[in-house]
């Protein structure tokens, strides 16, 4: 399925927005986007499995927060970066 | 300074792939690097030291706590780095910075058995070659208080479970909501050149802990200091030495900047002396970094703060100087000429670096951004760089000739 990359982490994309990746959950989508463009999880996910601060994940429309969430075949997934501070 | 003519020999930006154009800088010979907040920058002397020209940014936006050379190959370079929104990371180069590759395993905490207990890394903060027997062996300090070690040049870390797992890390790091508002590291690990398993480094929390078998066991080694917190001076931990280093050439012979005063330790003695009784009573001795003569284990230099009232650690009465003692800090000697009149610096502890030239180098970077340099022992400053973003960390390299 498709998934949206912000620009923060395009460096392990070779700039490419919309990359290619699958996974029966969001955080097994997340394991196989590693698996593709290496060391791009752990900039957003902590060794404890959880999102870092500021970084957003959607299914569609829907703002994700259980990693465990199910995806289905068609299902856009989009990676935003909240932006804060100087 | 960029308009400044690069010195012979110095080469900036050479084409390489898009991807990698950004951060590919060619560096030789002596180099400060420089890590800021919003990036790493590079600062190249001519043979002279009379001229440094400005190279790069690299990882422009990222936070750089740290960026330090091998000394046993010249050629790799680290830096710790992570972006204000990201998770940490190492990159490293092994070719002088031309190209660039992210740790395939960056620092992490192992999983506990009790998820609610988890402990994340936030930001990879200092990064220490290891011992000159053991090539590509690289130690890494983070906050929290996490302790790593590499074994292959940086590309893959593993926790030191005798620290991070240690039954006392929850006491001995203390509460979260007390940590430094840039986080609370493991800073100053420091390895005995005659003994790679013989190891110390400070924490902000707790104090200043050795290990004699590379870190399967750690012992604290307190005593004599004054403790910032609480109702008693001298607890069995709970201190804040800023900044230590040991002496290559006397690696018995240990100095710090502590949160409270300058500090000496003659091993095998396990008691802090404190020299910054020594500094004029009207600057006081307190500040974050400290300097050794590479060559002399008596000179030592420091950069003295504000520790009065509210503490403002700016340079105390907005009259900036550093301070150096030619006697182990029996005494201490103003160095003030070359830096303005008045001036509200602040350094901190990875800011101030010496290099190893006939006549001695001494630097500072400023966290408005400045780099001073002196190179003559301290005696004269002239500002190297300014307008940079607020500076982390200065360090001296010296790169191997480019091939």
């Amino acid at each position: 399925m498709k998934v949206g990359i912000p620009s923060v982490l395009q460096s392990y994309t070779a700039g490419t927005r919309v990359v290619e990746a699958d996974g029966s959950t969001v955080a097994a989508l997340l394991f196989d986007l590693d698996a593709r463009y290496p060391g791009i999880r752990f900039r957003m996910v902590n060794e404890a499995d959880a999102l870092r601060p500021h970084v957003r994940v959607f299914v569609n429309r829907e703002a994700i927060i259980d990693l465990d969430r199910g995806l289905s075949p068609g299902d856009e997934v989009t990676i935003l970066q909240a932006l804060s501070g100087g | 300074m960029s308009e400044q003519p690069v010195p012979p020999g110095t080469r900036a930006f050479e084409p390489l792939s898009q991807s990698d154009r950004r951060d590919a800088v060619a560096l030789e010979g002596l180099t400060l690097l420089v890590g800021t907040k919003k990036g790493a920058f590079f600062l190249t002397a001519s043979p002279e030291r009379d001229r440094f020209a400005l190279v790069g940014p690299v990882f422009l936006g990222h936070i750089v706590h740290h960026a330090v050379v091998d000394p046993r190959d010249r050629r790799t370079l680290l830096v710790a780095l992570r972006s204000g929104h990201l998770g940490p990371t190492v990159f490293r180069s092994t070719d002088c910075g031309r190209s660039w590759q992210e740790s395939a395993r960056p620092p992490a905490f192992s999983k506990p058995k009790d998820a609610r207990r988890s402990t994340t890394v936030e930001q990879v903060f200092w990064l220490t070659p290891g011992h000159a027997s053991e090539l590509g062996v690289w130690y890494a300090g983070t906050s929290p208080e996490g302790l790593f070690r590499s074994e292959d040049g940086g590309n893959t870390w593993q926790p030191v479970s005798g620290w991070n797992d240690h039954p006392k890390w929850m006491q001995w790091t203390g509460d979260m909501k007390e940590r430094n508002p840039d986080g609370s590291p493991i800073h100053s690990i420091l390895i005995d050149p005659r003994d790679a398993k013989h190891m110390y480094f400070g924490t902000g929390s707790a104090g200043v802990f050795e290990t004699i078998d590379q870190g399967a066991s750690w012992n604290l080694l307190n005593t004599g200091m004054l403790s910032p917190t609480g109702p008693d001076p001298h607890p069995e931990y709970g201190y804040d030495p800023h900044c230590m280093t040991l002496h290559p050439l006397a690696p018995d012979l240990l100095y710090q900047q502590n949160h409270c005063g300058i500090y000496r330790m003659r091993r095998p003695e396990a008691r802090w002396l404190r020299i910054g009784d020594n500094m004029p009573r009207d600057v006081g001795d307190i500040g974050f970094a400290i300097g050794l003569h590479p060559r002399d284990p008596n000179t030592a230099w420091v950069f003295p703060m504000d520790g009065t009232d509210v503490w403002p650690r700016t340079c105390p009465g907005g009259r900036p100087a550093v301070y150096r003692t030619r006697d182990g800090g029996e005494s201490w000697t103003r160095l003030d000429r070359g830096f303005p009149e008045r001036a509200w610096y602040t350094v901190l502890r990875q800011s101030m670096a010496v290099d190893t030239e006939k006549n001695i180098g001494v630097y500072l970077g400023t966290t408005n951004g400045e780099v001073w340099g002196s190179i003559d022992e301290g005696e004269g400053w002239r500002c190297l760089a300014a307008h940079l973003p607020h500076i982390y960390s200065v360090e001296v390299a010296n790169f191997a000739d480019a091939q």
